[in-house]
């Protein structure tokens, strides 16, 4: 009876945890993206951090949606081939790339490239009392650190995205034109056809909400962290696998608003 | 007749969690007076001085700055009287991605929106004053000693020329000789803004040199307070233990013994 008490305790305990860890993260995520609307904003640090997410993000992203489009056009075939339907490989290239792979891939390599580092260099100023020095220089740490960043995230992410779906979408037409022999202008002609707006477009409000996401949890977790060192590679495990983690869920709503009938 | 206190706290009390760290604390600090907080390690100095300068909230208390209650301010208030503060931390806290110049500039920059070559000079003014040429101006904070990352916070903590000046353990992880320097021009700096001083401390040579007065902080309370001149002849045992550095006396260390 004594264990089993324990037990609820410990389950409780738990319950209210997670509903403290929630209502600190909501009400962190409303002043945040309140300072985004809300004078004076800092231009030169935006722009900072759009180089930092855009550009030097463009590699990473760029290789990892350059694959992705070689491997989807090299297993359609594979599984296509069995029904003679090989025609349809550029439609489900491009269709995956726009509307899925291109955004949430990206959107994972950002999460460990830029949610990471944001953890980690505002974790770092929690720790070591830059943050407290803001409040005393009349800076306020949200408007200064966060808001730039939330903007930056929300920006520069459907500029990566939509540069990664073209090297995606190019990725698979050089398997299929140059490995499995299909014919370039008929390829590029199928790519065309089927692609309509609403792929493209949903993709790109995934990428903005996957954005603000990871530019959220990588502020949040940096800007809770205590303890030194352990505490700031204990904010940044967390930005990321939470950032990733919002990333899934997110993309399902997303796709469940934008394409359920 | 006497000044009205610039810094006054009435039964401050803060605890995090089960462990009370402030439990009544009453500090006066009169104007352009400069004040030590003493009192062993995790004794809760830290916690008075943040709770003065709004990064903790008290549980239970007053604060007043000029006379003016801000423990509840908004946060537009808030920022306002931060204004005319200035505060060394323990680890200078400069900011790693800012040039030395930036540092000390940054809050006539962000706070005043001075304009930047204007906000550079007074910088490299500052810097001439704790001692230090133009040229530092040019570095990153990484590439500071620890001595020189303190005299480039204090410069920050005047840049504004502040009414109220904090000091956070200002000669902790120093030499004895840069110490001395630092406190030198914690006096010499103050002195010449005009500032009233709070510092907190356990490095007893470093609270004698800057301050004018005392104040003996145990157990979340204000146990004693004089004129800096008196401090070895407080007559309250727990001053005597603290300033003697013995291990015996009322005062004890939680020191686990097998």
């Amino acid at each position: 009876m004594k264990e089993k008490r324990n037990l609820l305790r410990r389950i409780g305990a738990a319950f209210l945890r997670f509903l403290e860890g929630a209502g600190k993260l909501t009400v962190f995520a409303l002043r945040a993206t309140s300072h985004c609307f809300r004078p004076p904003l800092y231009p030169r640090l935006i722009g900072q951090q759009m180089v930092d997410i855009g550009y030097y993000s463009l590699p990473v992203v760029g290789m990892t949606t350059l694959f992705a489009g070689m491997v989807l056009a090299l297993q359609s075939y594979t599984g296509f081939a069995r029904f003679s339907a090989e025609s349809a490989i550029p439609n489900v290239v491009v269709l995956s790339i726009t509307r899925e792979l291109g955004p949430v891939l990206a959107g994972l390599m950002i999460a460990g490239r830029i949610g990471a580092a944001m953890a980690a260099e505002v974790g770092t100023m929690r720790v070591t009392e830059q943050i407290d020095a803001l409040n005393t220089l009349a800076t306020n740490p949200f408007k200064y650190l966060v808001a730039p960043r939330l903007i930056a995230g929300v920006t520069m992410m459907p500029l990566l995205v939509l540069v990664g779906d073209v090297i995606g979408v190019f990725g698979g037409y050089i398997v299929s034109v140059y490995k499995l022999g299909f014919n370039a202008s008929a390829y590029i002609q199928n790519t065309w056809e089927f692609l309509e707006f609403q792929d493209v477009a949903s993709g790109l409000v995934k990428a903005a909400v996957f954005g603000y996401l990871v530019a959220l949890m990588g502020c949040y977790h940096g800007y809770q962290s205590r303890g030194g060192a352990q505490g700031v590679g204990a904010a940044t495990t967390n930005a990321v696998v939470s950032a990733s983690i919002l990333i899934l869920i997110s993309n399902y709503i997303i796709t469940e608003i934008y394409f359920a009938q | 007749m006497t000044a009205a206190p610039k810094i006054k706290m009435t039964g401050v009390k803060k605890a995090f969690g089960p462990k009370v760290v402030l439990d009544g604390f009453d500090l006066e600090v009169l104007p352009r007076e400069s004040v030590v907080i003493m009192g062993g390690s995790g004794s809760g100095k830290s916690v008075a001085l943040k709770c003065i300068l709004g990064l903790v909230t008290p549980d239970d208390g007053h604060i007043e700055i000029d006379g003016v209650e801000v423990t509840n301010l908004s946060r537009k208030d808030r920022e306002a009287v931060n204004a005319k503060i200035g505060m060394l931390f323990q680890n200078a806290a400069l900011f790693d991605s800012l040039s030395v110049w930036e540092n000390i500039a940054f809050g006539l920059i962000q706070g005043r929106k001075m304009a930047r070559d204007k906000a550079r000079d007074i910088a490299h003014e500052k810097l001439a004053q704790v001692g230090m040429g133009a040229d530092v101006g040019a570095l990153s904070p990484a590439e500071l000693s620890g001595g020189m990352r303190k005299r480039v916070g204090l410069a920050r903590a005047i840049a504004g020329d502040p009414d109220i000046i904090f000091f956070d353990e200002p000669t902790t992880g120093l030499d004895p000789i840069m110490g001395h320097v630092i406190d030198d021009l914690i006096v010499k700096c103050v002195r010449e803004v005009g500032a009233t001083a709070l510092s907190i401390t356990h490095d007893m040579a470093s609270a004698r040199r800057i301050s004018d007065r005392m104040a003996m902080l145990f157990k979340g309370k204000n146990i004693w307070q004089g004129p800096t001149s008196s401090v070895d002849e407080s007559g309250n045992d727990h001053v005597d233990q603290f300033i003697n550095g013995r291990a015996d006396g009322p005062i004890q260390m939680e020191v686990f013994k097998p």
